[in-house]
């Protein structure tokens, strides 16, 4: 009865969003019910039932973590710990950005993808990825694909990771260039958590050896101080040098992502992790709370008219882009890395893997939400000036009145207001969304505390919590693709692949940066602001590792001759393969320059050249070239799986899976 | 009452041991156990160097 009443709410509130229109505006907090109920259904019975019958989960089967513990990798934890600890490394800055950006279709697409995408999409794979991992012995995404399919989808997995954090980096460093660009408060702020992280590090290290969470709790006292302090900034002798174009900005982040590759990882990576886990968590459950006790209304429409595909955020159609767009929250290829990376190795129990696998996932599309909540709360003209690139409407009253005549109005007079509360100079052509979060998230913060008073500490608040959050990623992945480079080249000449060869490091760094840096240095330059082009391939590379990890866990169904509930995995797989590859398809060939690489190429030829044109064309035909690589890649897998399960379901093929083998777990008896 | 003051400090508890999970501080204490040491500066470069190799491999998403 109860699960009824939760079923009928989450319906109502679905139709409450789908069918608002005009000055008819719902209250935020219909996208917390929607979503509360969507997830608990799918958590009390979709998961449930994946859980016993696809994956069979066993307690009686001992895991990993009891079986190989040896207090380093493998190590029996708590399931409330791991999902702690699951949360932490699958939630980044993606379910934050991306809903931001998809929001120019209207807030109902993107939504009802967040919601439904991560019950049937998103949570299904984290699931059965940590699941099959947790019977193989904590096995990677790599080793699994390379086992249960084939060598080549191994070596895709491989790629795939590479190319995502290539791509991944440099447009998460055009976000926080774009945040920081003439922004003398955010600019110190930011560089302000670099000394801090250091003497966190420090702290950590020699003063108090091991106490992270109290090094931790000094940083974010510091990192305070320095929000603060950052609004004076401007006003001192050396404040001119804290006021930075965006060629400018982008080379310190290069410097700065090289240097946390090469430095000890104590002195930089580690603390600054644990400060960027401490602030995400407080800074999210704030949002909640601030969600429910603001409640405002949606100002975003439903639907906008760019659902044509002429957005100014970036071009293309609501399908496939708003799925492409919203990336994270819904489903992440990336999370398939971590379900098989750390994660496996730490359950105690088979059944553990429902919560953390599927509950975790579910917590990361709530967060999406929120962003959602927080970029459509905005006035959408205030949205669409913040987030036009000035390449398209222009920059002041020109902007101002392109977009109202657009039937969002807005004036420059406002925006100037809106600057100056902020303590901004301008808020136009800020794309990348983090600024426009941030207005949202600054809004919320100050509705519930403080007041218009204090928007402009919250607003930099809310930029330093994107940007470390984005710094974070960024120094961990450089260092991480790395030591992928490192092992990948130690096969070619043995010392490179030495961790701790210094001429390694450094060649091998050089190049992971200056992969990234040169995909960064492309956004800078870009007129149409970068995030048009970075933001989709990244969404597509990600999208196409869920589309391996989906083909994987396919395939072990069918090899356990659980073909029946295979569509538990092929449905989720059917709809990635669609989107990506008609998303591939409009990036690479669509006639019309804002979409497709290869048209903003040739437009690019034919116009007048300018001293940057051989350059831009490059790029977009560099974009669309590692577009199609990627694609075809995947359409490899996607053949050798298919001929993997057409010949066990004839009966050509032998169904051998490569479990490990089962053994009782002792925890039974002793609990018994 | 006493059922909701043992909640509170069960998810304190739980709270608690996350944090201490996901900042490593958990790590460093089984890493004193298994070593039979007592933390110090000598002991956290030994743990460091031990656990950085593991620590920076790990992916953390998007």
């Amino acid at each position: 009865m109860l699960w009824i009443a939760v079923a009928f709410l989450g319906a109502w509130a679905l139709g409450v969003l789908a069918i608002s229109r005009g000055e008819d505006r719902p209250s935020a907090l219909w996208f917390v019910v929607a979503a509360v109920c969507v997830y608990s259904l799918g958590y009390r019975f979709y998961s449930r039932f994946i859980g016993e019958r696809v994956l069979e989960l066993d307690d009686s089967r001992i895991t990993p973590a009891v079986r190989l513990n040896n207090g380093r990798d493998y190590v029996p934890t708590q399931k409330w710990i791991t999902f702690g600890h699951h949360f932490a490394a699958i939630a980044g800055p993606g379910p934050l950005v991306g809903p931001v950006l998809a929001a120019q279709f209207g807030y109902l697409p993107s939504t009802i993808w967040i919601i439904i995408g991560a019950v049937l999409g998103g949570c299904v794979q984290d699931f059965v990825i940590l699941g099959y991992s947790l019977k193989r012995d904590g096995r990677s995404l790599g080793r699994m694909a390379s086992d249960e399919i084939g060598p080549v989808a191994g070596f895709t997995a491989l790629v795939g990771v590479l190319t995502i954090m290539v791509i991944l980096i440099a447009v998460l460093g055009l976000v926080v260039v774009n945040a920081m660009k003439h922004s003398a408060w955010a600019t110190s702020t930011v560089a302000a958590t670099v000394p801090i992280a250091m003497i966190v590090g420090i702290y950590m290290t020699h003063l108090r050896p091991g106490r992270f969470v109290e090094g931790s709790a000094l940083g974010v006292a510091l990192i305070g101080l320095a929000v603060f302090g950052g609004r004076y900034v401007e006003g001192w002798s050396i404040g001119h040098y804290f006021v930075m174009e965006a060629p400018g900005l982008a080379v310190w982040i290069i410097g700065y992502g090289f240097l946390a590759s090469v430095l000890p990882i104590w002195l930089l990576l580690a603390p600054r992790d644990y400060l960027s886990a401490f602030i995400k968590i407080g800074t999210i459950v704030a949002l909640a709370l601030g969600i429910v006790a603001m409640h405002p209304p949606a100002l975003m429409p439903p639907l906008t008219q760019f659902t044509n595909g002429l957005g100014p955020v970036f071009g293309g159609k609501v399908f496939p882009f708003a799925f492409i767009t919203v990336a994270c929250g819904a489903i992440s290829g990336f999370h398939s890395l971590i379900a098989s990376g750390t994660t496996p190795k730490m359950l105690e129990h088979e059944r553990d893997a429902r919560l953390i696998g599927y509950g975790a996932m579910l917590m990361e599309s709530f967060v999406a939400v929120m962003a959602m909540i927080a970029a459509v709360m905005l006035q959408p003209g205030v949205y669409f000036a913040i987030n036009s690139p000035a390449g398209i409407v222009g920059t002041g009253p020109a902007a101002a009145d392109k977009i109202t005549s657009w039937g969002y109005p807005v004036t420059d007079a406002h925006m100037q207001e809106l600057a100056a509360d902020v303590g901004e100079s301008s808020l136009y052509a800020r794309t990348g969304g983090a600024p426009s979060l941030a207005v949202g998230m600054a809004h919320i913060f100050a509705g519930s505390l403080g007041g218009k008073a204090v928007m402009a500490l919250w607003y930099h608040f809310a930029i330093m919590f994107e940007a470390l959050f984005i710094l974070t990623i960024l120094d961990a992945g450089t260092r991480v693709a790395r030591f992928m480079l490192q092992d990948a080249l130690g096969h070619i000449y043995k010392p490179l692949g030495r961790t701790s060869w210094y001429p390694s490091i450094l060649v091998t760094s050089a190049l992971i940066v200056a992969a990234w840096g040169y995909f960064l240095w492309q956004g800078v330059k870009d007129p149409l602001g970068g995030i048009n082009s970075l933001w989709p391939l990244f969404g597509i590379a990600n999208q196409l590792l869920a589309t391996v990890a989906l083909c994987l866990a396919t395939t072990i169904i069918i090899k356990m001759h659980r073909t029946k509930y295979a569509a538990v995995t092929l449905v989720p797989l059917a709809w990635l393969v669609a989107v990506t590859f008609t998303a591939s398809w409009y990036k690479i060939f669509d006639p019309n320059p804002r979409v497709g690489f290869l048209a903003q190429a040739q437009a690019l030829a034919a116009a007048p050249a300018t001293s940057a044109t051989a350059r831009l064309i490059f790029n977009n035909r560099l974009d669309a070239a590692v577009n199609a690589v990627l694609v075809v890649m995947v359409a490899l897998v996607l053949v050798e799986s298919l001929r993997q399960w057409m010949g066990i379901l004839s009966g050509a093929k032998a169904a051998r899976v490569q479990e490990s083998p089962f053994v009782r777990t002792r925890l039974v008896e002793e609990q018994g | 009452m006493k059922r909701a003051r043992k909640t509170i400090r069960d998810f304190a508890t739980t709270a608690v041991a996350a944090l201490r999970e996901i900042f490593d501080e958990a790590a460093y204490a089984r890493f004193l156990d298994r070593a039979g040491v007592r933390s110090s500066r000598e002991a956290y470069e030994s743990f460091r160097r031990e656990f950085e190799e593991a620590k920076v491999r790990r992916p953390k998403c998007c």
